[in-house]
């Protein structure tokens, strides 16, 4: 499977908005592949449903497809929801540092004392 | 794993002290670390260059969205769209809001970063649409998976 260009964070966050999708992904996070057939058992939606599915997961980078003898199964690829969440907390700190400079601006400069 | 990033803290001084520190464009430069080209007007495009070392090359850009006073401010743009070399004009831009209560003996800023699910408009694909809420908890179920894996 050629590697395809990186999706968009956006576009990974949105793929996990949805419940079906989500326990698609719960599933296959487990290590192992799966195929089509075993991944629809016992689930509610169709078969077709799953398929798009999958397919929404795979432009996202979240499944990719593998072949395995004349099966084609799909696997979990953990890169996008690290890389969300590597950003995320680099957002999260940045904002961390900001917060800390505002309250020493706040607490230490209570006139206009704008020093720029 | 959350889709919405939430900080409070509490600041020893009056809300109007901090209702200026945020809002006044020079003030928020200080702190924030970004020389802006004029005040903030709701509705209105802010910009101007990061002061913070090493990137004082780098553009700021936001958006303001709402002024209401001593209470909220809020903006869009880009979180620390700092690469040069990505346009992230393309990319559908997170809320930014700070919220001020008052306390007895100061001020309680509540901060929330939002909207890093939002797809451009251009990548949106049908099956987008079958979104359903609640999927905060969802993720964390997710995370918990991949953590344990």
């Amino acid at each position: 499977m050629s590697r395809k260009t990186k999706p968009g964070r956006a576009l990974v966050f949105a793929a996990l908005g949805d419940e079906t999708r989500l326990s698609l992904v719960a599933r296959l996070s487990g290590g192992r592949p799966h195929s089509i057939a075993r991944l629809t058992e016992g689930s509610a939606v169709s078969r077709q449903a799953i398929t798009k599915h999958l397919h929404v997961l795979e432009s996202a980078g979240l499944v990719r497809s593998v072949r395995v003898g004349r099966e084609s199964l799909y696997e979990f690829d953990p890169e996008p929801i690290e890389d969300l969440k590597g950003y995320l907390d680099r957002v999260s700190l940045q904002w961390d540092d900001a917060l800390s400079r505002l309250k020493s601006f706040v607490e230490e400069q209570p006139r206009d004392q704008v020093s720029l | 794993m959350e889709n919405t990033i939430e900080k409070q803290i509490d600041l020893k001084a009056p809300v109007s002290r901090v209702w200026r520190a945020i809002t006044d464009y020079r003030e928020f430069g200080d702190w924030f670390r970004v020389k802006l080209d004029g005040p903030f007007v709701a509705g209105q495009p802010a910009q101007g260059q990061i002061t913070y070392p090493g990137y004082e090359h780098v553009t700021w850009r936001a958006v303001v969205q709402k002024m209401e006073p001593e209470t909220l401010f809020s903006f869009t743009w880009h979180p620390y769209g700092i690469d040069p070399k990505v346009d992230y004009s393309v990319e559908t831009p997170t809320l930014v809001e700070f919220r001020l209560e008052p306390l007895p003996d100061g001020t309680r800023l509540t901060l929330t970063e939002s909207g890093f699910d939002n797809v451009p408009a251009g990548r949106r694909d049908e099956a987008f649409r079958m979104n359903e809420g609640g999927w905060t908890e969802q993720m964390k179920n997710i995370e918990k998976h991949v953590t344990q894996n």
